[in-house]
């Protein structure tokens, strides 16, 4: 700390006594904070863009990248087909998932032992076995079953069908996907269930609210604060999950991808536009997931956090600020009071 | 419950003696045991229309417990429990006595307010939402009815210009005034109060209480926990002492209060006083 005033000694004035003027009675009042030094902070800095600056530029001049060929087939109709065969089967097994989990969940959470067993056995079993033995399962039902019909349980069939036209391979693959996604759907939204507080199901009862309104309507709400970061994990997961049904020959991106450089042998520049395409919806996903979380986040805090639109404009509003005042920030970022 | 134990005929009119009031509430022979400790052996509580009832008791001694077996949030091992002439959690034909299904007794909770120590607001709505929730669901009022009622009550907890706060961001004391502002939104027969203000810091205890004496001279049923003597001296009706899952005694408050006939009663005031 150094002193630029030698004009009120601090030890010459007594709190409170004497005639002097107020603004005297703060020693410190006066002094100008010195920030402390990181030298080394700033060596670390500098090392980490060397690095940086020298990966980006390996990326834009080495020519195995072969960025025309990426640039070509980015936008080019079998890759964005691809991509939203890709997107419908996450948007599919998310919502068929988080439903069928959520009852999972409500089962495994209920009074009657024999959903809480079912409920658990299904998580259990459906944790044990990899996606990719599941699917291939599924893709293989009609040598299982043949036939699916609707009956009387042990009784005669009213209606049949055979299980590969039902089912079909994008069919399979949907089951698949969303029964594994139950699973782990199931025990994330007990997880937020069981982190709302017990007194908020009480005090809804003693309001006499209906039972389905307190789930939805109390329960659900909160729970979503816990089930929202690691639901946001799942689905984004899901989305590079998908990747494993291209062993069943659907025309999603990886598998699209795979077609493409078999038949011209770009391999590098195709992976890269997978990954892109990857980069590219996982980032909307997690702003989805940002907004998401606020607006379940609402009434949490006393004050809520800005927004990011919001925080870049109180930035803006610093850096002008700044410009106009060049002494703007000592005043400000001083501390109040003790040395 | 028992099947042998007598019950209330069906609307059996209590208002026989000329200038008593109705009763209001009515519990009898209470017994409930959470495993092998027995918490309440055997209450009986009545109280009339109107009427404020102060319970009072060390800790322990069953008092919340009694509370939550009146709107049913625990169901009684014995006895019975009246509001209005209505039983609680059961229904009476000839002489058996069916349980009530969970809808049923939901709906009979919408008439039994409850106000709880740690206020239980829904933290994620604001507090008209808080208000208007039951109102809306349970007693499925138009949306727009309901709203009107609750801004007139929070005028009446003195929490006019709080309607889109939520509760975080009320003090204490404010939320236990929506806390009772949303139970009387159900326009319930009786009120019961767990230690309204025990969760409170002292300067805030003040402010709720004046709420509960201004419903009490408004002529609002209620039955009130708390060890706020001086509360129970000026607003309450008739105190009623529990110790150890009994009522102990019970009367007046210049009576229990002042001149306590039980030596358990002189014990616990001789504490807290
Ligand atoms: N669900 C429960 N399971 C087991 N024991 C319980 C349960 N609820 C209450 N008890 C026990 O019953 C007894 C009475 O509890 P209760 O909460 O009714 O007391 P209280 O009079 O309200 O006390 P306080 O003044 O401390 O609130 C206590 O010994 C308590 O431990
Ligand atoms: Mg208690």
């Amino acid at each position: 700390m150094g002193f630029t005033t030698d004009s009120a000694p601090p030890r010459a004035v007594v709190p409170g006594g004497g005639p002097t003027a107020p603004p005297a009675a703060d020693p410190l009042a006066g002094l100008t904070v010195v920030p402390a030094r990181h030298p080394w902070r700033w060596a670390a800095v500098a090392a980490v863009l060397v690095l940086c600056a020298q990966f980006a530029h390996g990326l834009v001049t080495n020519p195995v990248w072969e960025w025309e060929v990426f640039l070509s087939y980015v936008l080019s109709e079998t890759i964005v087909e691809a991509v939203g065969v890709t997107l419908q089967l996450v948007a599919f097994a998310t919502v068929l998932g988080f439903l069928l989990g959520a009852l999972l969940a409500f089962m495994r959470l209920s009074r009657s032992p024999v959903l809480r067993t079912v409920a658990w056995t299904y998580v259990w079993i459906f944790r044990s076995i990899p996606m990719i033995v599941q699917l291939v399962f599924w893709f293989n039902l009609g040598a299982l079953y043949r036939e699916l019909g609707v009956g009387v349980p042990f009784g005669p069939v009213l209606w049949s069908v055979d299980s590969n036209d039902l089912i079909g391979t994008m069919g399979a693959a949907l089951i698949g996907l969303s029964l594994h996604q139950a699973a782990y759907a199931a025990e994330i939204v007990r997880g937020g269930v069981l982190a709302v507080d017990g007194g908020q199901l009480e005090a809804a009862a003693a309001l006499g609210i209906p039972r389905t309104r307190q789930i939805r309507r109390i329960v659900l709400p909160q729970a979503m604060r816990a089930i929202l970061p690691t639901a946001g994990n799942e689905v984004v997961g899901l989305l590079k999950g998908t990747s494993v049904v291209y062993v069943m020959a659907i025309g999603e991106l990886f598998y699209q991808v795979q077609v493409v450089y078999g038949r011209n042998g770009r391999v590098i520049p195709l992976l890269m536009v997978a990954t892109a395409w990857y980069v590219f919806l996982t980032s909307l996903l997690s702003i989805a997931q940002y907004y998401l979380e606020r607006r379940f986040a609402r009434g949490a805090d006393r004050t809520p956090p800005p927004t990011p639109l919001q925080r870049v404009r109180r930035f803006a509003r610093t850096l002008r600020a700044a410009g106009a005042d060049p002494l703007a920030r000592d005043s400000h970022g001083r501390p109040g009071g003790t040395p | 419950m028992n099947d042998s134990v007598k019950t209330p005929e069906p609307q059996a009119g209590q208002a026989g003696a000329a200038g008593a009031r109705r009763v209001m509430l009515d519990v009898r022979g209470v017994r409930k045991s959470f495993g092998a400790l027995e918490v309440l052996r055997g209450v009986d509580l009545s109280v009339r229309a109107g009427e404020v009832t102060v319970v009072l008791g060390p800790s322990g001694s069953g008092k919340s417990t009694l509370l939550r077996t009146i709107n049913h949030l625990e169901k009684v091992d014995q006895g019975w429990i009246s509001v209005d002439g209505e039983l609680v959690g059961y229904r009476r034909r000839g002489d058996r006595l069916h349980e009530l299904k969970e809808k049923d007794v939901l709906r009979q909770r919408t008439r039994i307010g409850f106000v709880f120590q740690n206020f239980n607001l829904f933290p994620h709505l604001t507090v008209l939402e808080n208000l208007i929730e039951a109102p809306v669901s349970a007693l499925r009022r138009p949306r727009k009815d309901a709203v009107a009622a609750a801004e007139r009550l929070l005028g009446r907890v003195g929490l006019a210009d709080k309607a889109d706060a939520y509760p975080r961001q009320l003090s204490g004391g404010q939320q236990q005034r929506v806390a009772i502002a949303r139970a009387l939104a159900l326009e319930p027969k009786v009120l019961l109060f767990d230690e309204p203000t025990s969760a409170l810091d002292p300067e805030l205890v003040g402010e709720v209480l004046d709420v509960i004496k201004d419903l009490a001279r408004t002529g609002t049923t209620m039955v009130v926990v708390t060890h706020e003597i001086g509360f129970a001296r000026e607003a309450a009706d008739r105190v009623v002492f529990m110790d150890d899952g009994v009522v102990v005694e019970q009367g007046p408050p210049s009576e229990v209060l002042d001149h306590p006939r039980h030596p358990r009663t002189r014990a616990f005031l001789s504490k807290v006083l």
